[in-house]
């Protein structure tokens, strides 16, 4: 299991490549990436920020893999999070989940990139394309309304 | 005791700095920190705190040497 907190742009299907090598015994991999979009609450965003609790978003997602790791059969788990300067486009989180079974796999990536979203301290500041700038108040439900 | 807190994301900015450090003899909660600290600002309802880095609520004793959080709702990933 492998928490990364980035300060710089990463390519997570070549963190995936590169972390799997030293994964053994899987069947099934699930893996969840959130982007940044260049759009908000019906604004144009054009960059942002990310702050977080340096020490307590490591702790809280250790803690979150291990309530997964309890939960489910999870042979590793990767998580890398950026923080610091972000552009559109640019991936904000990688969860990838090795398993043996797909329905592990599934699920072990689910709990977590939820719990992550409710519970590691990483706040979110937006530039919007009118140069305002301005805090995200609170996570969605993580669905549009159709 | 000694104890450490900080601040962050929009409550650091409305407070208009990240940290604070409070010395006092006797039995404070987490609230008692911010209210010492803060008197005049009510402590926002949607605030989380932490001790140590673990999440807890207001009413949580602090001991010497522990370090305070109070920071709002996290909006990561």
């Amino acid at each position: 299991m492998t928490i990364i907190i980035r300060n710089a742009a990463f390519n997570p299907w070549q963190e995936i490549q590169h972390y799997q090598d030293g994964v053994t015994g899987y069947g099934a991999t699930n893996i969840f990436i959130g982007t940044m979009r260049d759009f908000n609450d019906g604004d144009t965003v054009k960059a942002m920020t990310l702050e977080h609790y340096e020490g307590m978003t490591e702790k809280q997602l250790a803690k979150i893999v291990e309530q997964a790791s309890q939960q489910w059969a999870v042979l590793d788990a990767l998580i890398v999070h950026r923080v610091g300067d972000i552009l559109p486009n640019e991936p904000i989180v990688l969860v990838s989940v090795w398993t043996t079974h797909r329905g592990d796999a599934f699920d072990a990536c689910r709990f977590i990139m939820e719990a992550l979203k409710s519970h590691a301290p990483f706040w979110k500041k937006e530039l919007l394309i009118t140069d305002e700038e301005r805090w995200v108040t609170h996570n969605t439900d993580g669905y549009q309304s159709k | 005791m000694t104890i450490k807190v900080r601040y962050f994301a929009s409550l650091k900015d409305s407070l208009g700095r990240s940290d604070d450090c409070v010395t006092d003899t006797g039995s404070l909660s987490v609230h008692d920190v911010w209210q010492r600290l803060n008197a005049a600002q009510a402590l926002p309802t949607n605030v989380l705190v932490a001790v140590n880095m673990d999440y807890v609520t207001l009413d949580t004793i602090v001991k010497d040497g522990d370090e305070v959080a109070f920071f709002p709702p996290v909006t990561g990933g």
